[in-house]
């Protein structure tokens, strides 16, 4: 008996919990569907109004900017391929920084990596005028390239790689060198594919931090060409409506590639056992 | 020359512990040589130099007439088989057995071939597709062992491959380790702590004490000839009784019993050592024992006692003989069936 009152309460608790977290989406997709008339005479709306094609087509294919050079599906393909850019670079870079940690054994390891770790204290908010110097210097501001790169080294995935490679047993990497596998064909034959569940959630995990980057991509793009859609949720003019259809859009990509890459992860885990 | 040739190895570890002593072994094609001695005593260092896993610190290495010290272990064309048998977890069966040939840039129909082949002769072709976690210890075994036969190497080397399995499992296995070498026969080296594998399994045995190997020979020939105490007391199930005594003159005297006439020139103070199964019961023995403890095992008992201020002295007696805690019995040992130790130096004397 008690125990159902303590689940019962505990679900009560979470129930309160989703409503607080689902209700203000809701209303701004809900106002989003009228027209900027209604949400300007009698505010937020709680249910669907008709100007749902009407407001968000407006939205993907209006021009925007000063120059009016971007529309929103632009921002949208901008966002994509920097957060796709920073997520395939830095998966990448940290699986052989870890792979370098781990298995070749220099004194140094352990010190090169608490230097890599560090590098977390410093954000790149904090340095972010020497990488924009480097970034100009190297006539790399306004591109893709320039967007992706700067971000695209993590300590944090490094980290993470580096703590599962320790837990592999030294036995596999013999018997794999016995079997003729030289130091590249471990990493490839083993090495990755042992990490595919990590590998995975470090893509959705990067994805989603280079998805929702602002200040960089604000610094190093002065062309209208590059925004991203995080940038288009400031630089946003127009009706509120238009403004709300814009935030929910902007809402979908993240959640896209967790549902989409979350299946792996979770077939991953359960394979492996 | 022989197959595999070891010259003054010595194993020094970068934190300064010395695993192996300056090892000469020689070991010749198509031979079982089992390494055996108490944990931690070198056998896996020693065996490990073989497979390339660890530097030489001082010595030679030759391999088929092939100087391999520097030679890395991808090249050296040996196969190991671990002790938690290092199985890839995230391919099959089929990829486990084939990987060691798909790195040699064999073409697939031949590496299909082998690796039926393989499978067929460990009995593991109905799983190829599996992976190795939805296999059972000895099968899991089977597949390592298929991993280092279907390579064809130069050498198979074994450390501990057994020690994972339950007792019954093992002693199916060890069989299976034999036959499949006999009918292979690829020169193997097999480390192991457990005596009675050693046995059963070596051709030629090196049993190693510290790092140094105190006794190199057939099974039989180290049961028989021990050449120290700690090869006599390792060697044989149970363990050989040891006993304090005093030689002189050739005539040894222990805590109660006489022997004469033994064939030495040692005089001082000796181990005298006595194998369980080498004692018959007759009237006016040597020995009196007073039955502690008896093991029946069926086919013969083990009985435990005292003799004197002696504790736990062990006589193997026929299995159809009843024998009570506290009766005396009176022991003779077999003719020469004894042996005899310097105390300080643990070197046979008779
Ligand atoms: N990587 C290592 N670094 C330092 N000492 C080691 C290392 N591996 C083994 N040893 C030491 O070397 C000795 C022999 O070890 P090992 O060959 O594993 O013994 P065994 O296989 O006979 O049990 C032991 O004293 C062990 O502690
Ligand atoms: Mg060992």
């Amino acid at each position: 008996m008690t125990r159902l009152i303590t689940s019962g309460f505990s679900h009560f608790i979470l129930f309160i919990g989703i409503l607080i977290m689902i209700v203000p989406v809701w209303m701004i997709f809900a106002s989003s569907t009228h027209s900027g008339l209604t949400i300007n005479t009698q505010g937020l709306q709680m249910f669907l109004g008709d100007s749902f094609y009407e407001n968000y087509l407006r939205v993907l294919l209006y021009e925007g900017g000063f120059f009016k050079e971007i529309t929103a599906l632009k921002m949208f393909l901008n966002s994509f391929i920097m957060a796709t850019g920073v997520a395939i670079l830095s998966v990448i870079t940290s699986l052989m920084a870890a792979y370098a940690l781990v298995y070749y054994r220099t004194k140094y390891a352990t010190l090169l990596f608490w230097i890599i770790f560090v590098t977390i204290l410093v954000p790149l908010e904090l340095r972010i005028f020497p990488t924009y110097s480097v970034m100009a210097e190297l006539n790399l501001v306004n591109s893709y390239f320039g967007l992706i790169v700067p971000i695209s080294a993590s300590a944090i995935a490094t980290l993470f790689f580096r703590q599962f490679y320790k837990t592999v047993p030294d036995e596999l990497l013999e018997s794999a060198k016995l079997d003729g596998a030289n130091t590249w064909r471990f990493f490839v034959d083993f090495l990755v594919p042992l990490s595919k569940t990590m590998i995975v959630a470090m893509l959705i995990f990067m994805f989603v931090f280079g998805y929702n980057q602002y200040l960089w991509p604000l610094l190093v793009t002065s062309s209208e060409q590059y925004w991203t859609v995080v940038m288009g949720l400031k630089m946003m003019s127009g009706s509120i409506v238009h403004r709300f259809a814009f935030v929910m859009m902007s809402m979908v990509p993240p959640i896209l590639i967790i549902i989409v890459l979350q299946k792996h992860f979770i077939k991953g885990v359960f394979q492996d056992k | 020359m022989s197959f595999l040739d070891l010259k003054n190895v010595t194993k020094i570890y970068p934190n300064g512990t010395k695993a192996v002593h300056e090892t000469s072994l020689s070991i010749s094609e198509g031979e079982f040589m089992v390494f055996v001695g108490p944990s931690g005593c070198g056998k896996s260092t020693l065996l490990r130099m073989v497979a390339g896993l660890e530097d030489i610190t001082e010595g030679d290495i030759n391999l088929d007439g092939q100087l391999i010290n520097e030679v890395d272990p991808s090249e050296r064309d040996v196969a190991m088989v671990f002790q938690n048998y290092a199985l890839y977890p995230h391919m099959n069966v089929y990829n486990n057995l084939a990987y060691g040939l798909k790195n040699r840039g064999i073409d697939k129909e031949t590496i299909e071939q082998k690796v039926n082949d393989a499978a067929k002769l460990l009995q593991i072709s109905d799983f190829l597709q599996r992976k190795p976690s939805m296999l059972s210890g000895g099968q899991r075994q089977r597949v390592a062992m298929g991993r280092a036969i279907v390579r064809n190497p130069k050498i198979f080397l074994f450390d501990e491959p057994l020690s994972n399995l339950d007792a019954k499992l093992r002693i199916q296995m060890r069989l299976e380790i034999k036959k499949l070498q006999q009918k292979v026969g690829v020169t193997s080296i097999f480390v192991t702590h457990d005596q009675v594998e050693a046995m059963t399994l070596a051709d030629r045995l090196a049993v190693i004490n510290n790092g140094i190997i105190e006794q190199l020979g057939t099974p039989i020939e180290i049961y028989n000839n021990p050449e120290s105490l700690f090869v006599a007391g390792f060697i044989g199930s149970p363990q050989m009784n040891f006993l304090d005594a005093n030689l002189n003159n050739k005539t040894l005297s222990a805590e109660n019993f006489e022997i004469k006439n033994i064939d030495s020139d040692y005089n001082g103070e000796v181990t005298l050592g006595i194998r369980p199964e080498h004692l018959i019961e007759s009237e006016n023995g040597l020995i009196n024992l007073k039955v502690e403890l008896v093991e029946q095992l069926g086919s013969d008992n083990l009985v435990y006692g005292q003799i004197k201020n002696i504790k736990d002295f062990c006589y193997r007696s026929p299995g159809n003989q009843i024998i009570k805690k506290g009766d005396t019995l009176s022991l003779n040992i077999e003719e020469n069936k004894y042996y005899i130790f310097d105390k300080s130096t643990g070197k046979r004397v008779n």
